[in-house]
């Protein structure tokens, strides 16, 4: 196992350098002289020219490279021009709500998809299988954003029940009412995929030969779904819950503009529009990372509910 | 031409044939089909549908509702919703074909090369893992700010965040064809890698394929919608479902129709491609899995 760990430790090395490469280049495209974001408009050339020189950007790219790269392995991913403060103080200050809205929305996707899954698999083509076959088509072809504009059309514009927009943090209970509708947004299609994970993964399952023996054998039926199915269905599942943190925790830039929470998808949208390089650049890092993380965690977890899955 | 030759030869035109599946079409894929044409008529006859000009202000008919005028209401610049959404039928129509095309065509090259030449397999995949560990949506913004927001930029930043998908999908496949003994006699009578993978990995990697550019469609105009929405897209005031649906945001309270309608149209058309894309891989490849 930890041999395994290290291996998969070792193999994630060259994907962040890799990652690092393209974020690296990518704000490289864009047009225009980072140096004019440092001074006035109307700057003499000599003080332009010395900003170039103070930000090394006189020197060959591919050294800057090599800068850059020391500079982030030491946790420094430079100044945001918008916010005049290290890139990383402005990430973290956001993160929190992403990550709450990411935990909540979760919370939906498991406990709707679950359950329903299982149900839909207790009886294929039944009622409560066609029923969320239907749920899930319609989860999965909505823009979530939309879905988030009609939510606060009807609970909060028609029945004025809910907060339309914004962030109140004063307590876990307002913070969580803030972020109920736009939980219920990212929640849905990720509860509808959750839910067809769950319902094939159970219908493969439930035809194997030990299920029929624990069924022979006079078990109800709660204990052989329970005990000796569910078990076994949950390896796809958790690939899909991984997926879903992955999507959940960095995807929702769209649904935070439309609620407008202060999360990272929205410090990505404000800095595109105001074109701070550095904050576009290390939150597509840090995001990037994070994912890594998740997928390694998520094989990890693989090894230890499934015990048939060998890493020699 | 020679007895193997001739063979093989023939074994190739068959894998091709065995693709000619439309012959029965199921329900799902005449029913999404249909949806996913309608859709396309609508972009292509875009100019003859629209009952007023999308581009113009009118400010005395701003946020009017749904009249036998304007079907779908006004907008806070007096703009036709109905027009207006017709002609952004042909953003969501172009980008998405365009972003599907591109996609295919360099993830089914990577995918192939990866899949066949085992030596360029680690460094090609490690490339995708790495474009994958970003989030697709906010690669595509990434892309956008940097090279600016226009229609064409949006399909190279679509086009870049879904290219490891297709590239894939198409490797797992290639792994496990030419493992396949009609490879290896394709091999042993000597024909070049090239000439093999045309003949016999690229017919087998085409049921698949298909099924992921219908998915990767949808994706694509959803993405389109959400780019625009957030100003990243289209730019105004060329019409596009998402730029439409942004315009809409700050009116919610008292313009429904800004909001509701251009949603509905994005919806349509990718549960179209969904219920299509379910039914192609049903057709297609039975033992692919049902739930997505």
């Amino acid at each position: 196992m930890t041999a395994f760990i290290l291996r998969r430790l070792l193999g994630t090395l060259p994907i962040v350098l890799i990652v690092g490469i393209i974020t690296f280049f990518l704000v490289q495209l864009s047009p225009g002289d980072p140096a004019m974001f440092y001074v006035s408009a109307d700057a003499p050339p000599q003080e332009i020219e010395r900003v170039r020189t103070q930000l090394g950007l006189d020197q060959p790219v591919i050294q800057r490279f090599g800068f850059w790269l020391g500079e982030v392995l030491q946790g420094n991913l430079g100044i945001s021009f918008h916010q005049n403060r290290p890139v990383l103080t402005g990430f973290l200050d956001a993160l929190p709500v992403t990550l709450w809205l990411a935990f909540f929305s979760l919370v939906i996707a498991l406990v709707v998809g679950i359950p329903v899954g299982l149900l839909s698999a207790l009886r294929p083509n039944g009622l409560v299988d066609k029923f969320s076959t239907v749920f899930a088509l319609i989860g999965m072809s909505m823009p979530n954003f939309w879905l988030g504009m009609l939510l606060v059309l009807l609970f909060a514009i028609t029945l004025g029940v809910m907060p339309a927009q914004g962030y109140d943090p004063t307590s876990f209970w307002t913070g969580f009412r803030s972020l109920l509708l736009p939980a219920i947004t990212l929640g849905y299609s990720q509860a509808a995929l959750v839910a067809r994970m769950t319902r094939s993964s159970m219908l493969e399952v439930m035809r194997q030969d030990y299920v029929q023996t624990a069924r022979a054998k006079g078990l109800r039926t709660p204990v052989v779904l329970g005990k000796h199915a569910f078990g076994n269905a949950l390896n796809p599942i958790v690939t899909v819950i991984g997926l879903a943190i992955g999507s959940l925790a960095a995807g929702s830039a769209v649904v935070e503009v439309v609620f407008n929470l202060p999360g990272i998808g929205r410090l990505v949208v404000d800095s595109v529009m105001r074109r701070d390089y550095p904050m576009i650049q290390g939150i597509l890092l840090l995001t990037a990372g994070m994912i890594i993380v998740i997928n390694l965690l998520t094989d990890l977890l693989y090894a230890i509910i499934d015990p048939r899955i060998r890493y020699d | 031409m020679t007895g193997p030759e001739a063979m093989s030869r023939l074994a190739g035109s068959r894998a091709w044939a065995s693709f000619a599946w439309i012959a029965p079409l199921n329900g799902r894929i005449l029913f999404g089909g249909g949806l996913v044409l309608l859709i396309v008529f609508i972009a292509a006859a875009a100019p003859l549908l629209a009952t007023h000009d999308p581009l113009r202000v009118q400010m005395s008919m701003r946020l009017m509702p749904p009249s036998a005028d304007n079907w779908l209401g006004t907008d806070n610049n007096g703009r036709d919703i109905y027009s207006r959404i017709v002609h952004g039928a042909r953003v969501s129509v172009v980008v998405g074909m365009a972003v599907v095309i591109l996609t295919t065509v360099i993830g089914t090259f990577i995918g192939l090369v990866s899949g066949y030449f085992r030596r360029l397999d680690g460094p090609l995949m490690r490339f995708m893992d790495a474009l994958m560990s970003f989030p697709s949506i906010l690669l595509a913004i990434a892309i956008v700010a940097a090279l600016g927001a226009s229609i064409q930029n949006v399909v190279i930043a679509l086009t870049v965040s879904f290219i490891p998908h297709t590239a894939r999908v198409v490797r797992g496949k290639v792994l496990s064809v030419r493992e396949e003994t009609f490879v290896e006699s394709a091999r042993a009578i000597g024909l070049g890698d090239w000439l093999i993978i045309k003949r016999y990995i690229l017919p087998n990697v085409m049921a698949p394929l298909m099924v992921q550019a219908t998915f990767i469609l949808a994706l694509a105009i959803i993405a389109e919608a959400g780019l625009s929405y957030i100003g990243a897209g289209t730019p105004p005031p060329q019409p596009s479902w998402g730029n439409i649906l942004s315009d809409g945001r700050a009116y919610l309270h008292n313009a429904w129709w800004m909001t509701t309608f251009p949603g509905l149209f994005i919806m349509i058309s990718v549960l179209g491609l969904n219920i299509m894309g379910d039914g192609l891989r049903d057709k297609l490849d039975p033992r692919m899995e049902a739930g997505r």
